[in-house]
C-alpha cells in the first residue's frame, strides 16, 4: 500500500537533512542526541536538557529525531552521520530496541560512547550504558497504588489496559507488566503483553500514546465490559483520551485512571482529579547525565556504571497523587508541578 | 427492418443478389451475457454497490461472530462516531481523487487548523466563533496553496502534497510547541470548540453531532458533484483533463477550487475533531491521510480519477470502522486488524480493475 512508499520517501528526505546537519559540526568534543520524535514533549524536553548541559560543558551537540515512533531508517541515518562526523558520544532513544543494535555496534567500534536514553536496547549491553526510568518500577508503583486504593474491592476489579502499539516495545511491556505486577496479577511472560488469563482483565487495546487513540481504545474496551473501573494507560495523553470516552458515557466519576510520564498537562490532570496517579520520570536528568558521561569519557576514557542490581542507570521515578496511600511514598500534584517536564 | 408488409416491386436483375444479403441496418450485440458479465455491468453502472454489499455483509458476519452486543444501536452509533473524523477527511480526499489527484496533506491541514483554533480561543481569548472562522479560512488557504502549486507551478499532486504535508506538520508543531491543549482548559475558556462532541440520544443510540456533520458533508458534496455544473466539470477533469479543457472547461480554475473546498472540509473536520478527541493534540491523526485514502479506495473510488461516487468513501470509512470494532469484540489482536484492512484495500482495488475492464 501507499504507506510504505511514503514512509520510505520520508526517510530519504530526512536522510538528506540529517546529512546537512551532520556536516555543519566540527568542534573539539562532538556529541549526538538522537530522539524518537520531535512531537512528544518528553523528547522535546530531553533535547532542551541536553542542549543546555552541552553548552555548559563546551560540547558541540548535534540533534536528530525520527519522523514518527518506529522510524528506524531515520535513526540509522542519524547514527551514520554521527559516525561520519567522528562524534565522541551518541545519546539515543532507540525507536526499536533490536533493529538499531547493528548500527550502534558500528558506532562503538568507531570509538564512540553510546548511551541509550529512556529505552533500553535488547540486549541492554549493546550500548555502553543506559540512562532510563525504571519503567517496570513506574508501572509497579501505579499498580500498587490502584490496588491499595480499591482495598478489598481489588479482588473484583475490572481492568482495561491501554498500551502503546502493536510492536510491543520494551517501554510498553515494562509499564504494562509492571502495573499488573503491582496490582497483584500473574503476568506469565513479563515481556509479552496480553498473555495473562486473570479474569479481572477486561482487555488490552492500543492508543499510539495519543488522546484520539486513547479515546477509541477506551470505547472499544467499554463495549466488551461497561463496568470497567480501573484503567491503566501508557502515558497521560492516552489517559486524557480515555477520560473523554468515560465522561461521554456518564462514567466520569468512579473509575480509577493511572498513567506514567509526569508531563505538566498530566500533572494538572491529577490536580483536576481526572487521573488518579501517575509515575513521573525525569527526561532532563537523563539528558544532562548523558552529556556529563560523554565529557568524562572524552577526557578520561571512563565509562558510566549501572545502578546496583539493574542493567541500567536508574534516573528515578516518583509517584504523583493527591490521594496518597500508606506504604507507598508519593508527592502531591502541587509538588509535582514544580518538577514536571513539558 | 422488415419490409414484408409492403409488396415489393420486382427488383431488377442486378439487384436480386442483394435480396439474399443481411437487411439489418444496425444491431446491438445480442449475444447472451454470462451472469458474471451482467454483475460486472451492474457494478460498472453503480460503483457504490460493492462497498454497500461489503458493509452489509461485514455487519452480518460480525453480528454473528460477536453477538448481539455488536449489533446494538449503541455500538453502531459508536462506530459512526469513531469513523466520523476520518470520514470527513475521506470526503475531502474523494474530491481530489476524483480529479485523478491525491492529497497527502489532509490530516496535517486538519490538525494545524485545530491547533490554530485552540491557540486563538483558549490561550488568546479570541471568541470561539471567530477562532473557528479563522480556522476555516486557514483550511481554504492551505488548500489554495496546494492547488496553485499543482496548477501554476505544474507539480504533480503527490509531490506537492508530500511537501505541504511536511510543511503544515512542522507549522503545527511550532504553533503548538508540541504540547496538547488540555480538555479542561477548553471546557473553561472555549467550550464551543467542543460543540460537535455533543450527543443526541435516540433509541439507545448515542449519535454525536460530529457523526451527523460527517453525513451532512457527504450529502452536500454529493449534491455539488452530481447536480451542479462544477461537479460535472470535476468528474470530466478526472476522466480526461485535456478533453475537458478542449470542451471549454477552465480546468485550472476548477482544480484550484477543488483543493480549496477540500482544505475547507479539513478545517470543518478540525472543529469536529476537538469535540471528538476532547483535547487538541499535535500527535493526533498522524496517519489520518493514509486512513482517508484507505476509506476512499475501499469505497470504490478509482485512484485513476473520474469514476466513483463520493458516497462510496462514506461506506469505505464505515467498513473500516465495522472491521475494527468487530475484530476487537471478537478478541482479535491489533496486528490482525491491520492485516485485515490491508487485504480489504487490495481486494477493493482488484475489484475496481475488474469492473473497469467492462468498458474496454
Amino acid at each position: 500500500m501507499k504507506s510504505a512508499s511514503i514512509k520510505t520517501l520520508f526517510g530519504a528526505t530526512a536522510l538528506g537533512l540529517v546529512g546537512l546537519a551532520g556536516a555543519a559540526q566540527a568542534q573539539d568534543i562532538g556529541a549526538c542526541l538522537i530522539t524518537k520524535t520531535d512531537t512528544n514533549p518528553f523528547f522535546v524536553k530531553m533535547k532542551e536538557g541536553a542542549s543546555a548541559a552541552a553548552e555548559e560543558a563546551g560540547i558541540n551537540l548535534s540533534t536528530y529525531a525520527g519522523k514518527y515512533d518506529g522510524d528506524v531508517e531515520t535513526q540509522i541515518a542519524a547514527v551514520e552521520s554521527c559516525i561520519a562526523s567522528g562524534a565522541k558520544g551518541i545519546l539515543i532513544t532507540p525507536t526499536d530496541s533490536r533493529a538499531l543494535v547493528p548500527i550502534i555496534t558500528q558506532a562503538r567500534e568507531a570509538g564512540s560512547l553510546v548511551i541509550a536514553l529512556d529505552t533500553q536496547f535488547e540486549p541492554a549491553d549493546a550500548a555502553d550504558a543506559t540512562f532510563a526510568t525504571d519503567n517496570f518500577k513506574a508501572g509497579e508503583l501505579i499498580g500498587q497504588w490502584a490496588a491499595a486504593t480499591l482495598g478489598d474491592e481489588a479482588a473484583n476489579a475490572k481492568i482495561a489496559l491501554l498500551d502503546l502499539n502493536a510492536s510491543e516495545v520494551s517501554v510498553d511491556y515494562q509499564r504494562d507488566q509492571g502495573f499488573l505486577t503491582g496490582f497483584g496479577i500473574d503476568v506469565k511472560n513479563p515481556t509479552d503483553i496480553g498473555d495473562e488469563d486473570d479474569p479481572r482483565i477486561v482487555g488490552n487495546d492500543v492508543t499510539d500514546g495519543s488522546p484520539d487513540g486513547g479515546r477509541t481504545a477506551m470505547e472499544n474496551l467499554l463495549q466488551i465490559d461497561p463496568d470497567i473501573n480501573v484503567v491503566y494507560t501508557i502515558n497521560e495523553p492516552a489517559a486524557a483520551g480515555a477520560y473523554e470516552a468515560l465522561k461521554s458515557l456518564g462514567k466520569g466519576e468512579g473509575v480509577l485512571i493511572v498513567s506514567v510520564d509526569g508531563g505538566c498537562p498530566g500533572v494538572k490532570d491529577i490536580e483536576a482529579g481526572i487521573i488518579g496517579a501517575t509515575s513521573m520520570q525525569f527526561p532532563l536528568l537523563m539528558a544532562s547525565k548523558g552529556i556529563e558521561a560523554i565529557k568524562t569519557f572524552a577526557e578520561t576514557g571512563e565509562k558510566p556504571q549501572n545502578s546496583e542490581g539493574l542493567d541500567f542507570f536508574n534516573t528515578g521515578v516518583e509517584l504523583i497523587t493527591d490521594a496518597p496511600v500508606d506504604g507507598i511514598p508519593s508527592i502531591t500534584s502541587a509538588e509535582g508541578l514544580e518538577k514536571c517536564w513539558g | 427492418m422488415s419490409d414484408t408488409q409492403k409488396p415489393a416491386r420486382k427488383s431488377q436483375e442486378f439487384e436480386q443478389t442483394l435480396d439474399r444479403s443481411d437487411k439489418k441496418v444496425a444491431e446491438f450485440n445480442v449475444a447472451r451475457h454470462t451472469p458474471i458479465e451482467r454483475v460486472q455491468h451492474l457494478l460498472h453502472n453503480n460503483p457504490t454497490l460493492v462497498p454497500v454489499i461489503v458493509l452489509v455483509l461485514s455487519l452480518v458476519v460480525f453480528g454473528l461472530i460477536a453477538g448481539g452486543r455488536f449489533f446494538s444501536a449503541f455500538n453502531l452509533s459508536l462506530i459512526m462516531q469513531q469513523v466520523s473524523i476520518i470520514g470527513m477527511l475521506a470526503a475531502a480526499q474523494s474530491l481530489i481523487i476524483i480529479t485523478a489527484g491525491i492529497d497527502l496533506s489532509v490530516a496535517a491541514i486538519m490538525v494545524l487548523m485545530s491547533v490554530i483554533m485552540g491557540n486563538l480561543a483558549v490561550y488568546m481569548g479570541v471568541p470561539s466563533g471567530l477562532a473557528i472562522l479563522v480556522g476555516f479560512a486557514g483550511g481554504a488557504a492551505a488548500g489554495l496553496f496546494n492547488g496553485l502549486l499543482i496548477t501554476k507551478v505544474k507539480l504533480p499532486p503527490f509531490i506537492t502534497t508530500l511537501g505541504t504535508w511536511s510543511i503544515y506538520y512542522s507549522l503545527l508543531l511550532w504553533l503548538s510547541g508540541a504540547q496538547s491543549i488540555r480538555g479542561t482548559d477548553i471546557d473553561e475558556n472555549a467550550p464551543f470548540l467542543k460543540f460537535f462532541g455533543e450527543t443526541v440520544e435516540l433509541a439507545g443510540a448515542r449519535i454525536t453531532l460530529g457523526s451527523l456533520l460527517m453525513v451532512m458533508i457527504f450529502v452536500v458534496l454529493w449534491y455539488l458533484l452530481n447536480k451542479t455544473a462544477w461537479g460535472r466539470h470535476v468528474y470530466a477533469i478526472g476522466d480526461d483533463k485535456e478533453a475537458a479543457e478542449l470542451s471549454g472547461i477552465r480546468t485550472d480554475r476548477v482544480l484550484v477550487s477543488v483543493y480549496m473546498v477540500a482544505g475547507f472540509v479539513c478545517a470543518v473536520a478540525a472543529w469536529a475533531s476537538i469535540g471528538r478527541v476532547g483535547s487538541i493534540s499535535p500527535q493526533s491523526f498522524y496517519e489520518g491521510n493514509l486512513q482517508s485514502i484507505t476509506a476512499v479506495v475501499i469505497g470504490g473510488i478509482s485512484l485513476f480519477g473520474g469514476r466513483g461516487s463520493i458516497m462510496g468513501a462514506l461506506f469505505g470509512a464505515l467498513i473500516v470502522g465495522v472491521f475494527q470494532s468487530g475484530l476487537r469484540m471478537a478478541g482479535v489482536d491489533v496486528l490482525w486488524q491491520v492485516f485485515a484492512i490491508g487485504w480489504l484495500i487490495i481486494i477493493a482495488v482488484a475489484i475496481d480493475q475488474w469492473i473497469r475492464r467492462v468498458s474496454a
